[in-house]
């Protein structure tokens, strides 16, 4: 067995460094790895480029790192619950990029696997597809998008094992495996870490393969961002 | 009298058929699962990573690991499945999925759309609706034959940035239900009380209108 474990977010989180792209997963505040951004904002890096669905709310998520000023360039595919990333858009004081979130989605599973790019329908005769390679397949018109480069990918996981295997819960499932193994360096935080054997190798969502370093987060705050429920009756 | 967004839902709702696998979008689109028959069997999928969505749950049972794609807490139903979201777009794109509603800024008589973006004063991000429109075959769009200045949302050629283009197959606004032909909409059925005129005037798109146009039944 190959050990992924290290033993807190500050080691977990060595070797980060101003102007480097950064993968987050997550979609809106559901599956976000809360302690790695809590450390970078510690950290202090800036001009990062963040590939990440969203930029969090004005005060958790990717908005701590925007409060900061730390984002140099954010690659997203809708931004619309955070107030300071639009000013800061607006003013053009952040470079944005928003892009189709299959495509996002798809950008990271090529850098996962090996593929340079991809042929997507998703943006065709859009401003999505200015200066990108088209062709047609079939009769239908198809984008061609690139993979992922990236330094870090930040993950959150439900549990994981000391091997590095990773369990997922629910839609905070996400983006998270797709990031797994899409970077040069794959950073876990699980909210369970578990000694190798505790998970039945059927239920493993990503095989340790994908992951260089794994740690026991802490103190989760999970926040809910529309908190939507029904009366009993 | 033109139809309430709870109404336009109950419309469109008659669209979604048995054994259908829906995405539903932000807004009047997520209204539409209200509205569906108890009779026939549906699932609605979620592009953040759910299929077998269920209502909101009771007050105090509410998971923020489980959201729908406008962030809100649901429940699940029995037979419902997680995935990651590139597989959730293979699901999109694959076509998979049998049925896409979804809310619009413009459409065009071609069947374009414009939903994610009016340039210096809203910058949201197109989500998964660029993904939902270039593949799928079935797209309803739900909105407000008229923007809030009274300015129609049915042109001949949309003026925002598309999300899309002649992918748009209805439209079902508070004022009339309409197919997207060759040549225009169609109008198919007005919505009770509402003239034709009145859609007529509503619409600045080339509309069709054939005979006499039956008022929707809900």
């Amino acid at each position: 067995m190959i050990r992924k474990v290290v033993p807190n977010v500050t080691q977990a989180c060595q070797g980060i460094k101003n102007g480097m792209t950064l993968m987050f997963g997550g979609f809106g505040l559901s599956g976000i790895p809360e302690n790695a951004i809590a450390q970078i904002v510690k950290l202090n890096k800036n001009h990062l480029t963040c590939i990440s669905n969203n930029a969090g709310v004005d005060d958790f998520g990717l908005g701590l790192l925007l409060q900061k000023k730390q984002i140099k360039k954010m690659i997203s595919s809708y931004v619309g619950e955070n107030a300071e990333f639009e000013r800061q858009m607006l003013s053009g004081e952040l470079d944005v990029e928003l892009i189709p979130q299959g495509t996002l989605a798809q950008r990271c599973q090529a850098a996962q696997g090996g593929f340079p790019a991809f042929y997507t329908p998703a943006g065709y005769g859009t401003e999505v597809a200015e200066g990108k390679e088209t062709r047609e397949f079939n009769g239908k018109w198809y984008v061609l998008e690139k993979a992922f480069e990236a330094d870090f990918a930040f993950i959150k996981a439900w549990k994981g094992d000391e091997a590095g295997n990773l369990i997922f819960k629910g839609t905070a499932r996400n983006f998270n495996p797709n990031m797994c193994g899409a970077a040069k360096i794959t950073v876990v935080e699980v909210e369970e870490l578990l000694p190798a054997g505790a998970l039945d190798p059927n239920q493993v969502h990503i095989p340790g393969i994908f992951v260089q370093r794994i740690f026991q987060g802490e103190n989760y705050e999970k926040r809910i961002e529309q908190l939507t429920v029904r009366k009993r009756n | 009298m033109a139809l309430s967004k709870e109404q336009i839902a109950k419309r469109i709702a008659k669209e979604v058929k048995d054994g259908y696998y829906v995405n539903l979008g932000i807004g009047i689109p997520t209204l539409v699962a209200n509205f569906v028959r108890e009779d026939i069997n549906v699932e609605f999928q979620s592009e953040n990573g759910v299929l077998g969505m269920g209502p909101f749950p009771f007050e105090g049972e509410e998971d923020p690991d489980l959201i729908n794609a406008g962030k809100q807490t649901i429940t699940t139903l029995p037979g419902a499945s997680f995935f990651d979201s590139a597989m959730s777009f293979s699901m999109i794109r694959g076509q998979h999925v049998d049925l896409t509603i979804l809310g619009a800024m413009e459409v065009s008589e071609l069947g374009d759309i414009a939903n994610w973006k009016i340039p210096g004063v809203m910058v949201k991000g197109m989500g998964g609706a660029m993904d939902l429109v270039a593949s799928a075959d079935n797209i309803i769009v739900a909105m407000m034959h008229t923007n809030k200045a009274g300015e129609s949302k049915l042109l001949k050629k949309c003026t925002l940035p598309l999300t899309g283009v002649g992918c748009v197959k209805k439209v079902v606004t508070n004022l009339a239900v309409l197919e997207i032909t060759k040549n225009g909409f169609q109008l198919l059925e007005r919505a009770p009380g509402v003239s034709v005129e009145e859609i007529v005037d509503a619409t600045e798109g080339n509309l069709i209108i054939n005979g006499k146009i039956p008022e929707m039944v809900f």
